[in-house]
């Protein structure tokens, strides 16, 4: 138990250290700074954090349930298209969808111009068209590509749990939409708030979206304050606002669950789903159909097209840019997965407020925004490295140049630190539902701790770990600014390429880089999501 | 005991030397090559660095970023950072990266030549590489030009709802403010925002391309955006660039009396460099006639080597007077002009 403990706890250290030189910022005097800004533009920047996280919040629960319990749970056509493409909307980065839109829906792009052609309108002043730059319509993009976080945790979840207690809520008499909103639901909730909070923590921390729409949140304040105003202290405080109010947006939700029953009986059997027909059938078929069609279909249309259009734009590179996307993608989300399992497990085995805030600190990398992140790795890793170097340097006339922020371990040590939530998040939700039965059954019958994770509830969690990679292995495909600013000399990756083209009004160039964002990011999601399909325990 | 502590220190360190060994970081002193840190996206300086290296054999490793961030890694990264040059596309990120003492004063005999006093630094920490217009754009039809001949201008609430500018996120805007702090001290220039934050016909937002197609498309009469924009449009072959150039009229700016806002891209010689003599060349080539003649023919930018005449569409644009204000005003007043902004109500 007590290695337990320290592995633990070291991890935790590890990863925490960033975090804290964040927070030790918040000792810096700067009242003269906040009441600019809070006399200036801080309310504004709270008020569309919250209306963001409120549109978004709703947006992807709605979608993300409900087509997760029809795929899971109903029979209707195009179902089994639906299990896999409808996750495949987060392959593409929420501010790659948002260039898009736009393209396609500002004054002039195809479709107000031929509006116009067909009406005669002449000016912007003739006729009304929703602003796509705006409040709502970042809420749109975001929620396009967010929602399939509610949705695949919710299917797990769905998928995960027991139909007995589904089987014994019917026979007693609820029919199927009673038992969806008075078992299955609260059954799903720890995995439905998992999923809701991934989304809302991806919506705070959302740069390139709402930077790209005109609508100041605390991420764009956070940046500026940084940038143009020359105070990376108060930047660093308003990022650990915003670690704070991320914190209590889990312990509230941790709080609202406490005493529920999170985990089922161990009896599974095939899923019986209901067959849907006629009408019902057709409306199942349009839930899942629109936000595959928005969310994807569209868009990546638009992305083909442009990228047919700027064809001179591709180049060779691409490959290895590709190439270097993939590997850092697939080293971080093996190595956040692990350190997840080992975070979560070591929480199990050693309860205690200790290992809760060791392994709550953990995960509050998601909350801050890449380039924050990056600011509190760089300054003690540079230091290390420095220390390093002027050691070897007096003794041995030696330099070792920089070992770590020179090289793939600072940028993928700033993944991990980033988007261990994610994967810690779907990895605890996962363990909940394993009974402590079956530890006790395990070690009774002689395994030790670390057997017992590997071959009882390794197999049970399969899918949650899957799904937890993935997450973080497309988080990272999509990452901007911590890979700006820590990437090492010669690295270069597909959404770098991208941004630079979109950010200097080169659109239609940038989307062949998009593009390859999202074929690399793809291929995985869907493969993924097939194992996930195949993997519900008892199932041939 | 002495001893002990050795081989401890050894055993340390020794793990640390077989890593350096294996990571690519720790490059050898003797191939030729030259490492960059640019605030110029790759697409644009790539060009630039690609005949360099066919000149002189010079290999150019470059690393693209903002330039704060880059100016904070250099910070960070202190002695050992493997950037030979840094090169900005805002001359207050120059200035700060003096400031903040990760530029070297390097001389240069041909750098001197090639670049005018005022684009350069006293002690050859930085020198000025190009230089475009912050200018305004205006739809012939819709506004009478002689409303709109200087920045000042732009206030009058006798204009109208017409404006359209990117955020005050933008550097080359916090710079254009800036230097009407510099001519006009803070309250003034406040007023001045004020008045023409209460002439935007949209909320700020987008790149500066996307203000001149608003002109053209109809949404705003007034855009704000730098020069070198409307020079890609002028060259590009797609009709709708054509079609945006011919609907938008160019106005410079105070030519009556300052001139032009102008903003200078540049660069300096890293304090960690250690291939200096290949970091200088590298200035020295981007200074000379050659490199020059593709910022102004490729970039659409301004030389600033005397020698060079402006080249490509830029030239259509017509000549013009620009403003010789003092360039460090410009850093110094940059946090100031964000304040202002702020208070103004400039998103």
């Amino acid at each position: 138990m007590r290695i337990w403990m320290f592995m633990v706890l070291g991890l935790a250290a590890l990863v925490a250290a960033p975090i804290l030189v964040i927070m030790a910022h918040l000792f810096v005097p700067s009242l003269e700074v906040w009441q600019h800004l809070a006399t200036t533009v801080l309310p504004r920047y709270v008020g569309n954090s919250l209306g963001l996280m409120l549109g978004v919040g709703a947006g992807t629960l709605v979608l993300g349930v409900s087509t997760a319990w029809l795929v899971s749970m109903t029979s209707f056509p195009w179902r089994r298209f639906f299990e896999w493409s409808l996750i495949i909307p987060l392959a593409i980065p929420a501010y790659v969808i948002a260039f898009t839109y736009t393209g396609l829906l500002e004054y002039g792009g195809p479709v107000q111009t031929l509006l116009r052609e067909t009406f005669g309108w002449r000016s912007a002043a003739d006729y009304w068209f929703p602003q796509i730059r705006s409040l709502p319509g970042a809420i749109v993009m975001m929620t396009l590509v967010f929602y399939p976080y509610v949705y695949m945790l919710s299917r797990a979840a769905f998928l995960e749990q027991s139909v007995c207690v589904l089987d014994a809520s019917r026979t007693l008499g609820r029919g199927a939409w009673s038992t969806f909103f008075g078992v299955a639901l609260p059954l799903a909730r720890p995995a439905v708030a998992g999923g809701l909070a991934l989304a809302l923590m991806e919506t705070l921390n959302d740069f390139g979206t709402v930077d790209f729409f005109a609508v100041d949140t605390f991420v764009t304040g956070i940046y500026r304050t940084w940038l143009g105003l020359g105070q990376p202290a108060i930047a660093a405080q308003l990022g650990a606002v915003l670690m704070f109010f991320i914190l209590g947006l889990i312990l509230l939700e941790r709080w609202s669950r406490r005493g529920r029953v999170s985990h089922t009986t161990g009896y599974y059997r095939q899923l019986p789903r209901f067959q849907l027909s006629g009408i019902s059938a057709g409306l199942a078929f349009t839930v899942c159909f629109l936000p595959v069609f928005f969310g994807f279909i569209l868009p990546v249309g638009a992305m083909v097209i442009w990228t047919w259009q700027t064809w001179n734009f591709v180049d060779p590179r691409y490959l290895r840019m590709a190439g270097t996307s993939l590997s850092l993608a697939g080293i971080s989300a093996v190595a956040a997965v692990g350190a997840a399992v080992l975070l979560a497990y070591g929480r199990r085995l050693v309860p205690g407020k200790v290992t809760g805030i060791a392994v709550q600190t953990a995960s509050l990398g998601y909350a801050i925004p890449g380039a924050v992140i990056a600011l509190g790795i760089m300054i003690p890793f540079a230091f290390l490295d420095n220390t390093v170097d002027n050691l070897a340097r007096t003794l041995f006339g030696y330099s070792t140049g920089l070992l770590l922020t020179g090289t793939w371990t600072a940028l993928i040590f700033a993944y991990v630190v980033r988007f261990l939530a994610v994967s810690t998040n779907t990895v605890e939700a996962s363990l909940q539902k394993v009974t402590p039965n079956m530890d006790g059954a395990a070690r009774t019958l002689g395994l030790s701790a670390g057997q017992t994770l590997r071959r009882v509830h390794g197999p049970i969690m399969r899918a949650s770990l899957l799904t937890a990679g993935v997450l973080v292995f497309v988080d990272v495909m999509k990452e901007l600014p911590a890979t700006l600013m820590m990437r090492p000399f010669g690295l270069n990756t597909l959404a770098i390429r991208s941004y630079e083209l979109a950010s200097d009004g080169l659109l239609k160039e940038s989307s062949s880089s998009s593009l390859a964002i999202v074929l690399a990011g793809i291929i995985p999601v869907i493969l993924a999501s097939l194992m996930i399909a195949r993997s519900r325990p008892g199932q041939t | 005991m002495s001893l002990q502590k050795g081989t401890k220190t050894i055993f340390l360190t020794l793990p640390l030397l077989v890593l350096s060994l294996i990571f690519p970081a720790v490059q050898s002193a003797h191939a030729a090559e030259v490492n960059i840190y640019s605030a110029r996206q790759e697409h644009l300086i790539k060009p630039l660095l690609d005949e360099f290296s066919a000149q002189t054999g010079i290999t150019t490793n470059l690393l693209t970023g903002e330039g704060p961030a880059l100016l904070e890694r250099l910070r960070s990264e202190g002695r050992n950072s493997p950037a030979d040059v840094l090169i900005t596309v805002d001359v207050g990120n120059l200035v700060a990266a003096k400031q903040a003492g990760v530029l070297q004063a390097t001389r240069s005999a041909v750098l001197e030549e090639n670049i005018p006093a005022q684009y350069r630094d006293d002690e050859g920490h930085w020198y000025g590489l190009s230089s475009r217009a912050r200018i305004i754009y205006y739809d012939p039809e819709r506004i009478d030009s002689t409303k709109i001949t200087t920045y000042e201008a732009l206030a009058d609430p006798a204009l109208g709802k017409v404006i359209c500018v990117r955020s005050s996120s933008n550097i080359y805007n916090q710079s254009l403010v800036a230097s009407m702090i510099a001519h006009h001290g803070v309250e003034q220039t406040e007023a001045w925002v004020r008045g023409f934050v209460n002439n935007f016909a949209r909320r700020p937002q987008d790149n500066d391309t996307a203000q001149i197609r608003s002109v053209a498309s109809g949404e705003c009469a007034v855009g704000i955006a730098n020069s070198y924009y409307f020079g890609r449009l002028l060259a590009s072959e797609d009709p709708a660039d054509q079609d945006v150039t011919a609907k938008v009229s160019v106005m410079w700016p105070n030519q009556d009396d300052r001139g032009a806002h102008m903003n200078l891209s540049g660069g300096g010689v890293t304090q960690s460099a250690r291939n200096i003599d290949e970091a200088v060349k590298l200035l020295e080539f981007l200074s000379s006639q050659q490199a020059q003649d593709i910022y102004a023919r490729d970039n659409n930018e301004y030389p600033v080597n005397p020698q060079v005449r402006p080249s490509g569409p830029v030239v259509r644009m017509g000549e013009f007077k620009a403003d010789d204000l003092n360039l460090s005003l410009i850093e110094k007043f940059n946090a100031e002009a964000v304040r202002v902004m702020d208070r103004a109500g400039w998103r």
